[in-house]
């Protein structure tokens, strides 16, 4: 096996590992979306994928 | 082609939702705005920064497993020394340190782009849309002034997510896979974008360097996840 590979491989564990406890603490204290917030999320987050497609169209 | 990364340890500082609030006063809104620009004049500056230190390496030839060590140098950096030092003026140094070095690494992974046929046409594509978005989205939420705080559970479980799926592929080397993972990290990442915007201009960031690493890690894995999306879709 590629050696690099393994060494991805760890730095990736330690990555998730390091962020745990902020992946804890953000579910049970996290702020939850109120009516609405989604949508206003959704709009830019679209123009984003309608961005991407066009920058692929205009590569190929 | 060298597996791409996501590495936004931007995630890593815990985000502190006590202090994110809306402005209340003339003080707090000229601190702000001070955050806020003093967080785009030190994220312009890394950039090019990055981009010099790109060009060096792509001129030294430096091999694809240059981008391996600088992730994992910038990574450790990232954990260890940045908290400790971002509110001082070593802060700034750290963060060209960090910066410079994924510049660094980003050279070969260029060099390799820029050895296909298209490769010069996918490297500017990648590079303007990855402008495009970071201007875009933190635009719409400074015109807007929307609340993204919400978005932080999701946005960790998407990171864990993603993570897993890169960690996953790393063995399973399947094509489609990494790029449905690139897709996701370029949708995360714009999420992260309004989400640290949102948080500056509610005044949760109050650390210009904090927010500026936050930024940058979110345009540096754009970046690269958009050139992975490109050279395989722009391949014949």
């Amino acid at each position: 096996m590629d050696w690099t590979k393994i060494i991805w491989a760890i730095l990736i564990v330690m990555m998730i590992a390091s962020l745990w406890p902020a992946y804890k603490h953000h579910m049970k204290h996290g702020k939850k979306a109120e009516k609405g917030d989604w949508e206003g999320a959704l709009l830019p987050l679209g123009a984003v994928v309608v961005l991407v497609i066009l920058l692929i169209m205009s590569v190929r | 082609m060298q597996s791409h990364l996501s590495l936004s340890n931007e995630v890593l500082k815990p985000m502190d939702y006590n202090s994110v609030a809306s402005p209340r006063t003339a003080a707090a809104g000229l601190e702000i705005n001070k955050v806020l620009k003093n967080t785009y004049l030190l994220l312009s500056a890394t950039i090019i920064f990055s981009a010099v230190t790109a060009f060096f390496s792509m001129s030294m030839g430096m091999s694809v497993n240059t981008y391996l060590f600088s992730v994992i140098g910038a990574f450790l950096i990232g954990i260890f020394v940045l908290p400790r030092t971002a509110n001082s003026s070593a802060g700034i140094g750290v963060i060209f340190l960090i910066t410079g070095l994924l510049g660094f690494g980003l050279g070969p992974i260029i060099n390799i782009y820029l050895q296909a046929a298209n490769g010069a046409q996918i490297v500017t594509t990648a590079l303007g849309g990855t402008g495009i978005i970071f201007l875009g989205l933190s635009g719409y939420v400074l015109t807007t002034k929307k609340d993204f705080t919400f978005m932080a559970g999701f946005l960790m479980t998407g990171m864990m997510v993603i993570l897993l799926g890169i960690l996953a592929n790393l063995f399973l080397n399947i094509p489609a896979f990494s790029l449905a993972i690139s897709a996701g990290v370029i949708m995360l990442m714009s999420g992260f974008i309004l989400f640290d915007t949102s948080r500056i201009v509610r005044g949760g960031e109050t650390n210009y360097i904090m927010a500026t690493y936050g930024m940058y890690l979110s345009i540096f894995n754009i970046f690269i996840h958009l050139l992975n999306i490109l050279g395989f879709m722009g391949d014949d």
